[in-house]
């Protein structure tokens, strides 16, 4: 373990003993949260106790289908319009203040829309994280030197070739930064919709929970969802460095 | 050497007016025929149009007037079978390993399996990348990756080689070795080699014929013939000759030059 390593280490574990101390002491009462010790040991039970098993595997399945919904469509549409100057000219004003929409304030429409199901919350997530991954992966090809392009072109290789032979492989970096952001927007944007009119997922276990005072419950499924995110972007990040490393950029 | 490989009739490129700007006459008229299997330099000032001269050969861009031919052949930006172009900026694919650097010079060629390895291998081989062929672009020095860049273009066997300043980012000493290994391929391959650079002295080593461009819109006022022998290497600067020929460039060119600068000429 490196020295960086050891110093993140350390600070994770300095802000853990920290809460614990706060808790212990009495500063944070046990009704706001338990003790971290408590927590883990509520989340090895719950996650023995295979429970939620079902709330769990339903939510990790809609993030799973609006983040791969959202990067494939994004790279797709960041790809053809990095190709139609006039169309991404025109769009260009929307993808800078898109951001400024609160699309949760749509999940009553996408109800009415697609009813009570899995439906809206897929939609949110896919339509948080979409806009990211187009940005990210114009911003990749807006990068592709023009030598390679023109080596593309003496090699006499199609627009589609091109992209999946030249293009897109030099973007490799940006993308993985897209998918990082896909998959945090796809986590907001499925849990977040859990919360407000699910009858389902964890997001709706862990308000269910918060009404009802169950910090056994609500506790463990939160250090579960950044447990869950925090190794997948990890294993992106990693998967970045080493593109980045083999390319002498880090 | 004597059937016309490349020619060029009337070869003009003007560039249309974008904001801000008029539009660009960047080249000729320019006239000219290249024949098969010799090694042809062109030198001129800084603009004068050399590296568009080469892409329209390398039908990577349409001429606005005239016509260039490739083996009789019109070229009007479609890229034609068995041209190799290599770059002065770098090339390399960061993403892919020396070996699958050179490999892509194939994949659009029908070879099997067997005969693409023994291809890429040879390649390889012929740059002296052999114990690199695994390596990344990223893990080799400026040199190296231009000969990964020069033996993707052999790989493909190409009847014709552009070289567009492929030494410009070298440094002296490796710009002359560099200048041995395109000799050495020039005899071995047969091909016919068009070379752009700003280097007086690298045409004059290379070329069996330099033409040399005037200012903007560049057209070739002059075609010198070195008359040096088919084998031949770097040393060829000893000969009492070189000086000649590089001093007859030189005279020529800088007129030239000085218009780009926007001097006035210096009477002698």
């Amino acid at each position: 373990m490196n020295r960086i390593r050891l110093y993140q280490f350390g600070v994770v574990a300095g802000f853990v003993a920290l809460l614990e101390v706060l808790c212990l002491a009495g500063v944070i009462d046990k009704i706001t949260m338990p003790p971290p010790h408590r927590i883990a040991i509520d989340f090895y039970k719950l996650m023995m106790s295979g429970k939620l098993y079902p709330e769990i595997s339903k939510s990790m399945a809609n993030v799973l289908a609006a983040f791969v919904l959202a990067y494939v469509v994004g790279i797709l549409t960041g790809t053809v319009l990095h190709a139609h100057k006039g169309v991404r000219d025109t769009l260009d004003p929307l993808f800078a203040t898109y951001y400024a929409i609160p699309i949760f304030a749509f999940y009553p429409l996408f109800i009415v829309m697609f009813g009570l199901g899995d439906g809206p919350q897929l939609l949110i997530g896919f339509l948080l994280g979409v806009v990211a991954v187009i940005v990210t992966t114009l911003n990749g090809l807006d990068r592709v030197p023009m030598v390679l392009r023109k080596t593309a072109r003496i090699g006499r290789l199609s627009p589609f070739e091109t992209a999946m032979r030249v293009t897109l492989p030099f973007c490799a970096p940006y993308l993985l930064t897209a998918a990082k952001l896909a998959l945090a927007y796809a986590f907001i944007g499925v849990i977040g919709s859990e919360f407000i009119m699910a009858r389902s997922g964890m997001g709706y276990e862990i308000g269910y929970a918060y009404t009802n005072f169950d910090n056994a419950t609500m506790y463990p499924l939160i250090l579960l969802i950044l447990l869950l995110s925090i190794v997948m972007n990890s294993a992106l990040s990693h998967w970045e460095k080493l593109l980045l490393a083999r390319r002498g950029r880090i | 050497m004597s059937s016309p490989h490349v020619t060029l009739r009337g070869v003009t490129k003007r560039f249309p007016a974008s904001a801000g700007g008029g539009g660009v006459h960047a080249l000729g008229p320019v006239d000219l025929e290249i024949r098969k299997g010799e090694f042809f330099a062109v030198v001129g000032p800084s603009g004068c149009g050399k590296s568009t001269l080469l892409e329209l050969i390398a039908g990577l861009t349409p001429a606005s007037e005239g016509s260039v031919e490739f083996e009789g052949q019109p070229i009007d930006q479609e890229i034609p079978d068995g041209v190799g172009v290599v770059f002065q900026e770098d090339a390399c694919f960061p993403w892919l390993s020396v070996s699958d650097n050179v490999a892509f010079g194939l994949r659009k060629s029908a070879f099997s399996a067997q005969d693409r390895e023994r291809r890429v291998s040879d390649a390889i081989a012929m740059m002296g990348l052999s114990d690199f062929r695994r390596s990344y672009p990223a893990q080799l020095s400026g040199g190296m990756r231009q000969r990964v860049c020069i033996a993707r273009t052999l790989v493909a066997e190409p009847r014709l080689i552009l070289l567009d300043e492929p030494f410009g980012a070298l440094d002296q000493q490796t710009r002359l070795l560099m200048g041995d290994e395109v000799l050495r391929l020039w005899r071995e391959t047969g091909s016919t080699v068009f070379l752009i650079t700003h280097a007086l002295d690298e045409a004059a080593m290379l070329a069996d014929r330099i033409g040399v461009m005037s200012a903007r819109p560049g057209v070739i006022i002059e075609v010198v013939e070195t008359h040096w022998p088919r084998d031949r290497d770097s040393r060829i600067v000893e000969n009492e000759h070189f000086g000649a020929v590089t001093s007859r460039l030189w005279k020529t060119l800088r007129d030239e030059s000085m218009k780009t600068m926007g001097r006035t000429a210096i009477s002698p």
